[in-house]
């Protein structure tokens, strides 16, 4: 009972990065409340699936085996989740901020009527005072709350970051990007119960039938933006998808992977996959280069923890300045021909 | 056959097109400098029930927007291009509302509205960017959900056959369901068709009573007794039997705790120009450092 809980994606027998860095993140926030993790799988031909979670420090796994659990369809999952949680009234549910959570989540909060923030970049345990009113003398009244889950995002198109807590509702509902936590094996032999519950007895049969998947296609992503070393990043300021072939050009050369600002995808100079950022991709590159990148918050969210980063800038003020390691004042039209110049000239 | 059509849009401060104005020196939103936009979006739902209309003609679209009486502007623009009827929600006792009390309102809009076949609404908004409502308007209405939809490939008004090509993490699926849903629409799918100039001059000077100031109330009056379609449907609380326990402030599970403007703790970083000789060194330095190799 009110325990944390994650809700584990599967790609077909696999549990995903995302749910992994959730449980290692929900590890963390197990012990600060002194409680246990718990963990939901559902999915076809699962048996076994619990080894692949109970490393992290699971205490306890709530597997779902059926074979109309796989793929991913709303309703099936939201009332297993649901009526799940009726019984075991967990007080914080986390999820991946991918197209299922994103699917699964508001669909939960809904029906259980809690709170939920979407793309969370840091979760913390602390307390609340919310007013709840005004006495007699005008003075506000507060109601003290304590342990409570502080979901931190950016918002407003990330130019401000807000601190959600939600201290009347439980679960405190909260969905993460893959990358945003890190993935941690706590216990190889970590030893946890395993409860294989009957599907019939959460979700009714007619369930199943009121989304049919027809057909499915999923493809290996065509960059490793993730894992790369280095990585060459475009914002509005390459001006159009020709520029971002010169960043594309720079990036062969250092063996990097290109990645872009919401600004520069949302202008249609590249493919969303490469967004990087709050409502993208997280990344942790050895070096970071930053061609006409401004460095809005949402952005820098998913970029911060780089180990070197570069900045070029034709506005001294670009806001991602201030986290730079090197500053290159300049237009990316002048530097980036010359960078590939110079290595080309020196790496041999 | 005909379809009944709901569009939900929303109007939102311009997220995307920030400038250096955007927040003030305390580090509040500076709401001036945002314009405010029809949500991207809700354009791309738009623009997938006008070619429902279009291959099911006599199909009626009703666009549902709650926010300031001002938000009245996203349904004459929906007007323009093509949809036939709106309604506007608004109340100060809906402000502060989260996802979830935003969705209880909706939803008793949408009741009181009736007679619905698609419920079709973007993906998210650009000022929260949680693609919440969609998924909780369904849940709330017991309807079945079809996100990140990318285009209707088929439907069938006489069996209630929908197929959707939808979105997913590194791919794409089909997936069919039954009318009436709930169905939210990515902004890759096709873009919204732009205004009518007939339809402009018809619906320009559409409005919600909501807008008008009360020396102009009975000029609006007068002027939809004569052509009652500029008349944009307005609606408070009350109108749409809503629970005050669950709508606005009231009803969010939700609280902001804080909000802060965040200031990057400086790094001590080297400036530099774009001449050749500094770019040179700088490349040369990285290499010596094995930082790039």
């Amino acid at each position: 009972m009110n325990n944390v809980f994650v809700y584990c994606e599967l790609d077909g027998k696999n549990v995903c990065d995302v749910s992994l860095e959730l449980l290692t993140k929900g590890r963390k926030l197990a012990n600060t409340l002194g409680v246990q993790l718990e963990c939901i799988c559902a999915g076809a031909d699962i048996e076994g699936i619990e080894k692949q979670v109970m490393p992290f420090g699971v205490d306890r796994v709530h597997i779902f085996n059926d074979a109309r659990l796989f793929p991913y369809t709303t309703q099936p999952h939201a009332a297993l989740v649901c009526n799940l949680f009726r019984e075991e009234k967990p007080q914080i549910c986390l999820m991946g901020a991918t197209v299922i959570g994103r699917d699964l989540g508001p669909r939960v909060s809904s029906e259980l009527h809690s709170g939920l923030t979407a793309d969370c970049t840091e979760l913390e345990i602390g307390d609340f005072d919310m007013n709840v009113g005004f006495d007699e003398n005008k003075k506000p009244i507060t109601k003290h709350y304590t342990e409570q889950l502080y979901q931190i995002r950016p918002a407003f198109g990330g130019n401000i970051v807000a601190t959600i807590v939600n201290p009347e509702h439980r679960p405190q509902m909260a969905t993460v990007r893959e990358g945003v936590m890190k993935k941690e094996v706590l216990d190889p032999n970590y030893k946890g119960e395993v409860i294989r519950h009957e599907v019939a007895k959460y979700v009714k049969d007619e369930l199943f039938d009121v989304v049919k998947v027809l057909d499915r296609h999923v493809e290996k992503a065509k960059h490793n933006l993730k894992g790369a070393a280095i990585v060459v990043s475009g914002g509005y300021g390459m001006g159009s998808k020709e520029g971002f072939d010169m960043l594309f050009e720079l990036a062969k050369e250092l063996h990097a992977e290109v990645g872009a600002s919401r600004a520069a995808v949302d202008a249609g100079f590249v493919d969303h996959d490469r967004q990087i950022g709050q409502t993208g991709v997280t990344v942790r590159p050895k070096v970071y280069i930053a061609c006409g990148i401004s460095g809005q918050i949402q952005h820098i969210a998913g970029m911060q923890d780089s180990g070197i980063i570069i900045s070029i800038n034709s506005d001294p003020n670009a806001p991602i300045n201030t986290i730079a390691d090197y500053v290159i004042n300049g237009t990316v039209e002048e530097v980036i021909p010359k960078m590939i110049k110079y290595y080309k000239k020196n790496s041999k | 056959m005909a379809l009944n059509i709901i569009v939900l849009a929303k109007q939102v401060p311009d997220t995307h097109n920030v400038g250096p104005d955007a927040m003030t020196p305390e580090g509040t939103i500076n709401r001036a400098a945002l314009p405010a936009v029809f949500n991207p979006e809700d354009l791309n739902a738009l623009e997938q029930a006008l070619r429902l209309k279009e291959q099911f003609p006599g199909s009626k679209i009703n666009v549902l927007t709650m926010g300031l009486p001002k938000s009245a502007e996203v349904v004459r623009e929906a007007l323009y291009r093509g949809a036939d009827a709106g309604y506007v929600i608004t109340d100060r006792s809906l402000g502060g509302a989260d996802t979830l009390a935003t969705s209880y309102t909706i939803s008793q809009a949408i009741r009181k509205i009736g007679n619905y076949d698609i419920i079709l609404g973007g993906r998210q908004a650009i000022d929260g960017d949680t693609a919440q409502v969609g998924p909780q308007v369904a849940e709330k209405l017991g309807l079945p959900q079809v996100t990140y939809a990318e285009e209707i490939l088929e439907l069938d008004p006489a069996t209630k056959r929908i197929v959707i090509k939808r979105h997913i993490d590194g791919g794409v699926e089909t997936v069919e369901s039954h009318l009436p849903l709930v169905v939210t629409v990515n902004g890759s799918a096709a873009p919204c068709r732009p205004r009518n100039a007939k339809r402009v001059m018809t619906y320009k000077n559409a409005a919600s009573p909501a807008e008008k100031a009360p020396e102009a109330q009975d000029e609006f009056k007068a002027l939809c007794a004569k052509k009652p379609f500029l008349n944009i449907t307005t609606w408070g609380a009350a109108d749409i039997e809503a629970d005050p326990q669950q709508i606005g402030k009231t009803g969010s599970p939700t609280n902001v705790k804080a909000v802060k403007n965040i200031v990057f703790k400086a790094k001590e970083n080297r400036t530099m120009s774009a001449s050749d000789a500094d770019v040179e060194n700088l490349i040369v330095e990285l290499l010596n450092e094995k930082i790039i190799g």
